[in-house]
């Protein structure tokens, strides 16, 4: 027969435990910019994936426990399906999801036995504007907040937050939000550089081969979701960490290039940027192209 | 009890169990209410009654889709005319879907049951895709469409019968694909053209002498509305173009490109090609009586 323990305890303990268990992964970063959504993440795998697409418009990043979340993340995936089933498409909406969510991480935080989810989730939503933009946390208590612009969790998540809230405005384009993403993660590092110990401490430099990139892409009809790997992915980091006093056509001829790839008969190949493709006048070239998926698009999965 | 998810343990725990990447069968066993093919109750109730009889007899039918292959992939086009008994019950039907990416899905039969079956038929696709990580073959995705069809065999041996018309852009293969179906299931890969629906018949006969390998894309369009008009011709409930109303065949084009769905203005242009041609020579294009050697 067990002892007793005081409820009190029991749940500072279970929050402790599941506190320590998020604190130990890496840290996850999700920005608004003018464009859509963007998720940031390192990741040393391929194919296993933190940052997912759950509907058209929301997306799902965790930290924690891989098993743990990708139950709850094939679980958001079906809840998504069967409500867009039962209603109509646009009735999914990612603030029903981040409510189910709560309600499971409550419900299984909340059992006397057993262990709680070591898992932190965000739910993100893509509106047709910034402003219908959505962005909730969702802890391993079940506990739920609405997260306006940006959001760090996991591992060193108040560094990283404190970096990501010096560097985000509203109308970010999307090489900005990078930016600010990747010196986000790169701070407790920054802040700490003798600790070997720390989670995100003597990391690696932050390159396109460790980390998960993902946008909730507002112009697109139908699923937003879109990963950025290979060279797309390594041209737009090169263009986040262009300095910020490079000229406008200087950026946006690197990300008209890389938005361009089948066009690029007379553009350097990789490592340009060229001088020569001003984008005056036209909407911000680093935007993604809307329409069916080009090589250098960003992959649905 | 409905399937709306309203956080009970029920719902969570159904949820948080979900391990197949297949959403019918989910539904199979979350609440089968919400299949198509689950909501009528006993079998044996339409056949026996006159009134049951005549209800289905009334529910709009969809008619006539054609699909033909091009050298990029494949071409699918159907009417816009749906009939219930001898009374035209809507003008402007789609019958034309976007299955996923590259794949498209057509329905001849009961309407309403069609468009259900469509609906269903893409959710699965994109849940699997979103549970796996992975689009589904070609071959994946039209036999799971040919299980759901053989699901609704109790439906359509009450006279609530619906067949789809399957086309895919094969990715490995680099070339368009058509799988058809019974009411029983299938998939069958046909060939070079296929047709379904009431005109089918008239719409085949009519490929067979428009219908070349490795067609341009445009070609293909033409083709496909060429053996509509055809269809209409012939069958009373196949519909012709509609210049009065610019209710023109839906046409879809699946390539390497994906899944295109023309605009209205795309295809007005291709119908009033025909049409044009039609006024001199009502019966379409002559067809060499021998092949040149």
């Amino acid at each position: 027969m067990p002892f007793y323990v005081s409820p009190e305890q029991s749940m500072r303990d279970k929050a402790d435990y599941a506190r320590k268990g998020v604190a130990r992964s890496r840290s996850s970063v999700v920005v608004q910019y003018s464009g859509g959504i963007l998720m940031v993440t390192p990741n040393l795998s391929s194919v296993l994936h933190k940052i997912s697409e759950i509907y058209d418009r929301i997306a799902f990043a965790a930290v924690g426990r891989y098993n743990e979340y990708e139950v709850l993340r094939k679980a958001g995936v079906t809840y998504a399906d069967l409500t867009g089933y039962q209603f109509d498409r646009g009735d999914v909406t990612a603030r029903g999801l981040a409510n189910w969510y709560a309600q499971a991480l409550g419900q299984n935080f909340s059992e006397p036995t057993g262990k709680p989810y070591e898992v932190e989730i965000v739910v993100a939503e893509v509106g047709a504007k910034p402003d219908s933009d959505q962005i909730y946390r969702i802890s391993w208590d079940g506990s739920v907040s609405d997260e306006p612009g940006f959001v760090a969790f996991g591992g060193q998540a108040d560094q990283v937050a404190a970096t990501l809230k010096e560097r985000f405005s509203d109308g970010l384009s999307l090489t900005e939000a990078l930016g600010a993403a990747l010196a986000a993660l790169a701070a407790p590092a920054a802040a700490a550089p003798g600790q070997a110990a720390v989670a995100n401490g003597a990391q690696p430099e932050l390159t396109a081969a460790n980390l998960e990139v993902a946008i909730l892409d507002r112009a697109r009809a139908h699923r937003t979701f879109r990963r950025l790997h290979g060279p797309r992915l390594e041209e737009l980091i090169a263009a986040s960490r262009a300095p910020a006093a490079s000229t406008e056509t200087t950026e946006a001829g690197a990300d008209e290039a890389a938005a361009d790839p089948a066009e690029s008969a007379d553009k350097p190949s990789a490592g340009k940027p060229s001088a020569g493709k001003p984008s005056a006048g036209k909407p911000p070239a680093d935007e993604p192209p809307t329409g069916p998926s080009k090589p250098g698009d960003g992959s649905p999965l | 009890m409905g399937g709306f998810s309203n956080g009970t343990n029920r719902d969570q725990a159904a949820f948080l169990a979900a391990r197949l990447p297949s959403f019918t069968q989910f539904l199979s066993s979350y609440d089968p209410a919400l299949l198509p093919a689950r909501d009528f109750g006993s079998p044996a109730f339409a056949m026996t009654t006159d009134v049951g009889a005549d209800v289905i007899k009334n529910l709009p039918h969809a008619t006539t889709i054609v699909a033909v292959t091009c050298e990029r992939g494949v071409v699918m086009a159907g009417d816009r005319r749906a009939t219930a008994g001898n009374m035209i019950s809507k003008r402007d039907v789609e019958k034309v879907f976007r299955a996923d990416e590259y794949s498209a899905i057509a329905m001849a039969g009961v309407a309403s049951v069609g468009l259900e079956y469509i609906r269903l038929f893409g959710v699965e696709l994109e849940h699997y895709e979103k549970m796996e990580g992975r689009t589904l073959s070609l071959e994946g995705k039209a036999n799971r469409l040919g299980k759901m069809i053989r699901d609704n065999l109790m439906l359509a041996m009450q006279g609530l019968a619906m067949i789809p018309l399957f086309v895919g852009y094969d990715e490995e293969a680099g070339t368009g694909r058509i799988f058809s179906y019974d009411v029983a299931g299938g998939p069958y890969e046909e060939y070079r053209f296929h047709s379904i629906g009431s005109g089918s018949i008239f719409a085949k006969s009519a490929l067979k002498k428009y219908y070349s390998d490795d067609m341009p894309v445009t070609d293909a369009i033409l083709a496909c509305v060429q053996s509509l008009y055809d269809a209409a011709d012939d069958d009373s409930a196949t519909g012709g173009p509609d210049l009065t109303r610019r209710i023109f065949p839906v046409i879809a084009t699946i390539t390497d490109d994906g899944f295109t769905r023309l605009s209205d203005a795309e295809s007005a242009d291709y119908a009033q090609q025909v049409v044009g041609e039609r006024m001199r020579l009502p019966d379409g294009p002559n067809a060499p009586l021998r092949t040149a050697s």
